[in-house]
């Protein structure tokens, strides 16, 4: 994409190139041995340490119980706050002012207020006023996540349909449909195809979000994480492993939204927005990409 | 009524809430800073004529934004000032601020470098023409072409980032920051949990207050700056 | 264009269905289905910690520490074999909500009894009395309480008193580090960036007898506060008398000192000797 900016380097840029990566990769190589041998002047190279974190008893009691419980509380957060950001996504939209206005108060609090503070106050307020409520930590990780993620989705139907192409409305209208038709049978659904690979960005957001699920025990990967360190006494070892799962599962999930947003712009005559993963949605650039 | 006031004048003279919003502010001023340089490298490094820097720069950005923030910030004290003992200030206060700051920097430069990464596609490529025509390389090309464009078209992503830090600043209680408002509202309401409605609306009023200026401010400059084309 | 968007929002339904089917992943437990409570017979829920190594434990698929087997002991006696109990994670903070709603029959989770507490739960017990104490290196012997911690750097785990208590009434000039986990408390510890780690002697112990910490670390054995391990009940609730019983019984048949060995052994810990093994006080 960059080739704009510069030429391809001739042979003496070559070879300044050469020397800086041999140069860079000799730095990178004595910063690695200098983390190792502070490690092991710690004893954290113990194989025994490591064995505890990686073996099979690892994964079967605590790393694959945790996952399980973080995906099954992403999945839900993800479809609650699809339904929760389409409906007040679409209510600020509303021809009726009153509606926009309180969808509109809605999403902007939810978008305002940290997630952290949101678990914990769901977690006192579920277990104290609503107790029939069945797995509350669970509940309270779920529901902090819907609001949140929702009001996010909600500004991505917003400037989906506002940011799909003018004749459509135009179109919709001229063949009789109302406005309110218009935007459930035209707008919405190119919206949606068009926001869709935000979603799954967002999902990213979702996963690594419901890890502060671990400061109100709600038993997600972190927790379980916790919870195998300190019998085993391996914190550094057992979050290692701990990221990287949630590394490799997160990236998966980007590569995924943007193959998924490259397939889905032929559906949709707005602009498929991938997001940026940070869980606001990011003004899709209206100018084309320089090459 | 009085009873009331009586009671919330105790719970304000118990916790220093207005000391906790303070502490968020400090941490994302100086972690923004921090991150939007580290954030412009990054960016640099990924649109440049080197591979092995565009592969460093890639590679940072997926491994840093697909990692929990809570595993940086618990890494930053369990790794870089326990086991190596780096100590960023003599007063442990400090110093696991100034710890939480580094961490929450290194996490959201990823996203600014997305977001300027963003803001360059915003740059018609026949500006880099007309850069290159005239004979600037890289780095003059950027320095003085491509990136004031970018930056003013990359505000209301870099607007959003900021929003995201200061809302992620609370997660500097997993690095033993425990006197911001995350941990002071779990304390209040530990301490009464009877007045649990008021004290989350006292913090989530606090934060609609902080977070709607900077979106406001944002939008304005984004629409201001834009380069009209 | 329309059915596209519905097929994919079917398939995501379809895949977050397909999750919840697998149920809730306890970690290392089997899901809550069919509990049934105390009085229906069956099995009991007993609260007990997850993470305190040699107290409460979830050591793969079964929990072990001291209050594991108390709590053991008396399911027994009150009639219920091993299999029938299930174990719940009950959190400090979340013990008296748990107990107040029902989730659990009774905590046996490092829980001090207090007439705070006591105002919104009932107690058994106590069935043992820990001390607030200090763990530090094996060969540090400049700290032998809380006063010797002046200017020293204290750790414990997020959210607990402890070292704030210290801060306040014994020295003023420690600096005080929490961390999520005692594992990383006594990592720092292990490195040297904290000079003691401080929370309940019992749970300290567990900590030192863990097998990666084997000969590291010692429990000062200096506690500075008296911290009654009681059995939380539900308010009213009809096992107390029977419980104490059974806490008299184990003390007597000499079971109490075994396990208290069996938990914390190689660490050369012995107990407050001045209060334990306690007596149960008269249920309410």
């Amino acid at each position: 994409m960059s080739s704009v900016l510069f030429d391809s380097p001739g042979p003496r840029g070559r070879r300044l190139v050469m020397f800086g990566n041999v140069a860079s990769g000799v730095v990178v190589a004595g910063v690695v041995v200098f983390v190792l041998v502070v490690l092991a002047q710690q004893g954290q190279l113990d194989p025994a340490l490591w064995v505890a974190a990686l073996d099979g008893r690892a994964w079967q009691f605590y790393y694959l119980p945790g996952l399980q419980n973080t995906l099954r509380a992403a999945a839900f957060a993800t479809v609650g706050a699809v339904a929760f950001g389409v409906l007040f996504g679409v209510g600020r939209l509303s021809l009726n002012p009153l509606v926009r206005v309180l969808s509109g108060v809605v999403v902007e609090f939810f978008r305002a207020v940290p997630v952290l503070l949101m678990m914990f106050f769901l977690w006192v307020f579920f277990s104290r006023q609503l107790t029939w409520v069945p797995d509350r930590p669970y509940a309270a990780v779920v529901v902090a996540l819907v609001l949140y993620n929702g009001s996010v989705i909600a500004e991505l139907v917003r400037s989906g349909v506002r940011n799909l192409p003018r004749g459509q409305s135009e179109a919709a209208l001229a063949v009789g449909l109302t406005g309110a038709q218009s935007l459930r049978s035209v707008l919405l659904p190119q919206a949606l195809v068009a926001m869709l690979p935000a979603v799954i960005s967002q999902l990213v957001v979702v996963l690594k979000d419901s890890a502060l699920g671990t400061l109100i025990a709600y038993p997600e990967l972190l927790r379980a994480t916790q919870i195998l360190a300190s019998g085993e006494q391996n914190p550094l070892q057992a979050l290692t492993v701990a990221a990287l799962v949630f590394i490799v599962l997160n990236w998966l999930l980007s590569v995924l939204a943007h193959r998924l947003s490259l397939t889905l712009s032929s559906r949709t005559s707005g602009k498929t927005v991938e997001g940026v993963g940070i869980g606001n949605p990011v003004a899709a650039p209206v100018v084309p990409e320089p090459h | 009524m009085d009873d009331y006031f009586a009671e919330l004048g105790e719970l304000f003279e118990r916790f220093n809430v207005v000391g906790a919003f303070w502490t968020n502010i400090q941490l994302t001023f100086w972690a923004a800073l921090i991150a939007l340089a580290l954030g412009t490298v990054l960016a640099l490094m990924r649109i440049s004529p080197i591979a092995s820097l565009r592969f460093a720069g890639t590679a940072y950005v997926n491994v840093i934004r697909n990692t929990p923030l809570t595993v940086i910030i618990i890494f930053m004290v369990l790794v870089v000032w326990t086991l190596f003992a780096v100590t960023l200030a003599p007063g442990f206060n400090d110093n696991f601020f100034r710890l939480a700051v580094i961490g929450l920097a290194i996490y959201h430069a990823a996203f600014v470098c997305e977001a300027i990464r963003s803001g360059v596609n915003t740059v018609p490529v026949g500006q880099a023409e007309a850069a290159r025509a005239i004979g600037l390389p890289f780095l003059a090309a950027a320095r003085l072409v491509i990136l004031p464009q970018a930056f003013r078209g990359s505000i209301a992503p870099l607007g959003n980032t900021l929003i995201a830090l200061l809302k992620n600043s609370t997660v500097a209680a997993a690095g033993s920051v425990s006197w911001e408002t995350a941990s002071t509202m779990r304390l209040m309401i530990e301490f009464r949990p009877d007045h649990l409605y008021l004290i989350f609306f006292i913090f989530a009023l606090g934060y609609v207050v902080l977070v709607i200026p900077i979106g406001v401010v944002t939008t304005w400059l984004s629409d201001r700056l834009a380069v009209k084309r | 264009m329309r059915k596209h968007t519905i097929r994919l929002m079917a398939v995501a339904a379809a895949a977050a269905l397909s999750l919840s089917a697998c149920g809730g992943g306890e970690v290392g437990e089997e899901p809550t289905e069919g509990a049934t409570t105390a009085e229906g017979g069956g099995t009991i829920r007993i609260g007990i910690k997850y993470d305190q190594p040699g107290l409460g434990y979830q050591d793969a698929d079964t929990f072990t520490g001291f209050d594991v087997d108390v709590a053991t002991y008396v399911a027994d006696k009150l009639g219920y074999s091993a299999d029938q109990i299930e174990f719940v994670e009950s959190i400090s903070a979340n013990r008296e909500t748990m107990l107040q709603n029902g989730d659990v029959d009774m905590i046996f989770a490092t829980y001090s009894i207090t007439d705070a507490r006591k105002e919104v739960i009932d107690f058994a017990g106590p069935y043992f009395v820990a001390g607030q104490d200090l763990l530090v290196a094996e060969d540090n012997t400049d700290i032998t309480g809380p006063e010797t911690l002046e200017g020293k750097n204290l750790c414990s785990v997020t959210g607990s008193t402890s070292a704030q208590k210290i801060k306040d009434n014994y020295a003023t000039g420690v600096n005080l580090l929490e961390r999520p986990g005692y594992a990383e408390c006594v990592t720092a510890l292990g490195a040297g960036q904290v000079d003691a780690v401080t929370t309940d002697d019992i749970i300290l112990a567990g900590l030192a007898a863990t097998e990666a910490n084997a000969g590291k670390f010692k429990v000062v054995g200096a506690p500075f506060s008296e911290e009654n391990y009681g059995v939380g009940l539900p308010k009213g609730s009809e096992l107390c008398e029977d419980i104490n019983a059974a806490i008299t019984e184990m003390i007597e048949d000499g079971t109490w000192e075994e396990l208290v060995a069996k938990n914390t052994e190689g660490t050369g810990y012995t107990p407050n000797a001045e209060l334990n093994p306690p007596t149960p006080a008269p249920c309410a």
